[in-house]
């Protein structure tokens, strides 16, 4: 039989990020996908080494406009893991509610793309109606509604009054009852059903071995969640994962949806234990003035010799003196400089983000490694695709909900 | 297989969800980081908001006395808002207007005396 080669994308009607993927189809049916990335490439991890660790927050928060602020959320706990800084209870309860919030504009904006991609318009603008809500609590909380700049090492930048938090709730229980009026209509409509229950199957075994993560892994039957290692608050608020366990579009689908609903509960019970306090702590030196002070001569060789001799053998400065504090912190009292390197991972809307941070005690950081969960899915979804009809390839393709400015940074 | 008639019918009763853009606007929230605005009389040169700045759009020269921005370039993050020690950054919650070439703010301001010359006035 005959084989032809197709190009899907970078550039697909469907496809809202730029994938390409190269398509061998026999007849109709896919045969296998080979995928070629790097068309949006910015070098962002590059530019850590020019710019200081706190402008670094507002730099990896461009690494993928949708979930800015969980980016924001894992580098500052990281960086905050590095310094040993404490950060309020108050701020970890505003972070998660951001996060959730975050997680609800995110899961909408796919569950829309979707309905979109199996060509249900009607059902796309009643989802985007719905985020607009969430994207309105977003602006009037943080002060924009896609990328809002709120966390910072040590805690948050904006706090939440007693009026605001109100109005969030009020706005969530009008998204929730529209949201549910929806659910017959994603959950059990024949159309819906037909182009997506059994299609582009990953198997319990498949999604273990290929590291999927997110909706991708809990849509396979596997009931893990970064959630669950308590970052923020979340070790206080405590909830299950969502899981389905068909492993096909349909199953990933409705664990988007559910989490939708569930993430709502959990921004609203944060809301109700918001404890009262400060939102940011005072880091000695953290935050103050980082321009160069002037240098003595001689002693400005000494500072020459020094770096070039760490440089040389990678000699890390000598341990803090205080040697019983817990893995992770680096010294109680926080110096303004991070030193040392810690592994942060968050649960995004599309699944775990992992970040690596390597501070060398100077203002820039030597190294941020960010694993998104997009590049993990990329292997399951090759998996996936062969065996598939060519035209559920836009299905499953969005069902693993590609982010590929993530991917590439 | 009319799992959204109700949804269909409820949207075809009630009012229109978008609105007639140039003519009703939206406007935006309390808070809302729109432009930056700078109160040159006020700045004191000190250079923090240029330091701040995760993309490098401000410019400041503390002997001739200069506030600029690179309007394109900035991120409206509102860092230098929350670093400048004077309050002479704010930000209005109103767009920028759309531009069709590339602007720059020039601000020209008093520059700081320093403490010998401030004696030496005296």
């Amino acid at each position: 039989m005959a084989r032809t080669i197709l190009p899907f994308g970078p550039q697909h009607p469907v496809l809202p990020e730029p994938l390409h993927l190269k398509l061998t189809i026999e007849d109709e049916t896919v045969v296998e996908a080979l995928p070629t990335l790097g068309y949006v490439h910015r070098g962002l991890e590059k530019l850590c080494e020019v710019r200081d660790f706190n402008q670094m927050i507002q730099i990896v928060e461009r690494v993928c406009g949708i979930c800015s602020c969980l980016h924001a959320l894992c580098y500052c706990e990281g960086v905050e893991q590095i310094m040993g800084v404490e950060v309020p209870r108050r701020a970890k309860y505003l972070r998660t509610i951001w996060g959730e919030l975050h997680r609800m504009h995110s899961h909408l904006l796919w569950l829309g793309l979707f309905a979109d991609a199996f060509g249900f318009e009607s059902l796309f603008m009643q989802f985007w109606r719905v985020r607009e809500r969430i994207m309105d609590i977003m602006e009037a909380t943080c002060g924009n509604r896609v990328v809002v700049s709120v966390n910072v090492i040590g805690g948050v930048r904006r706090d939440l009054s007693p009026e605001q938090c109100q109005w969030i709730e009020e706005q969530l229980a009008v998204s929730e009852k529209e949201i549910k009026q929806l659910s017959t209509t994603i959950l059990n409509d024949y159309t819906v059903k037909k182009r997506t229950v059994g299609k582009g199957v990953l198997t319990k075994e498949q999604a273990y071995q290929l590291g999927a993560v997110g909706p991708m892994l809990r849509g396979s039957g596997w009931a893990q969640d970064a959630r669950q290692t308590g970052y923020a608050a979340f070790g206080e608020l405590g909830f299950d994962p969502v899981v389905e366990y068909d492993g096909d579009s349909y199953a990933r689908c409705a664990v988007r949806f559910r989490e939708t609903l569930q993430a709502i509960d959990i921004a609203r019970l944060a809301i109700a234990r918001l404890p009262a306090g400060e939102t940011a702590t005072n880091v000695e030196g953290a935050m103050e003035d980082d321009t160069p002070k002037p240098v003595a001569a001689g002693e400005r060789r000494d500072i020459m010799q020094a770096y070039n001799r760490d440089k040389r053998h990678r000699v890390t400065a000598a341990p803090p003196p205080n040697l019983d504090l817990p893995a992770g912190l680096v010294a109680a009292k926080v110096k303004g400089k991070p030193e040392g390197e810690a592994v942060t991972r968050v649960e995004q809307p599309r699944g775990e983000l992992m970040y690596y941070l390597k501070g060398n005690g100077s203002k820039n950081m030597e190294r941020v490694r960010i694993r998104t969960p997009t590049f993990a899915n990329i292997p399951p979804l090759l998996a996936m695709l062969p065996g598939c009809e060519l035209a559920d390839v836009p299905v499953i393709v969005l069902s693993i909900d590609p982010c590929i400015s993530c991917t590439e940074r | 297989m009319f799992n959204m008639t109700k949804n269909v019918v409820t949207n075809l009763m009630t009012k229109s969800s978008t609105r007639l853009y140039p003519i009703a606007v939206r406007g935006h929230f309390e808070g809302f980081r729109g432009t930056l605005v700078c109160n040159v009389d006020e700045c004191i040169f000190c250079r923090s908001c240029m330091i701040k700045c995760p993309s490098q759009c401000i410019t400041v020269d503390n002997k001739a006395g200069t506030w600029t921005c690179e309007v394109m370039s900035c991120v409206y993050c509102g860092v230098c808002v929350d670093v400048c020690p004077t309050s002479c950054l704010s930000m209005t919650k109103e767009h920028r207007p759309v531009a069709t070439e590339r602007q720059t703010i020039f601000l020209q301001g008093v520059p700081k005396k320093k403490k010998k010359e401030e004696a030496a006035a005296e």
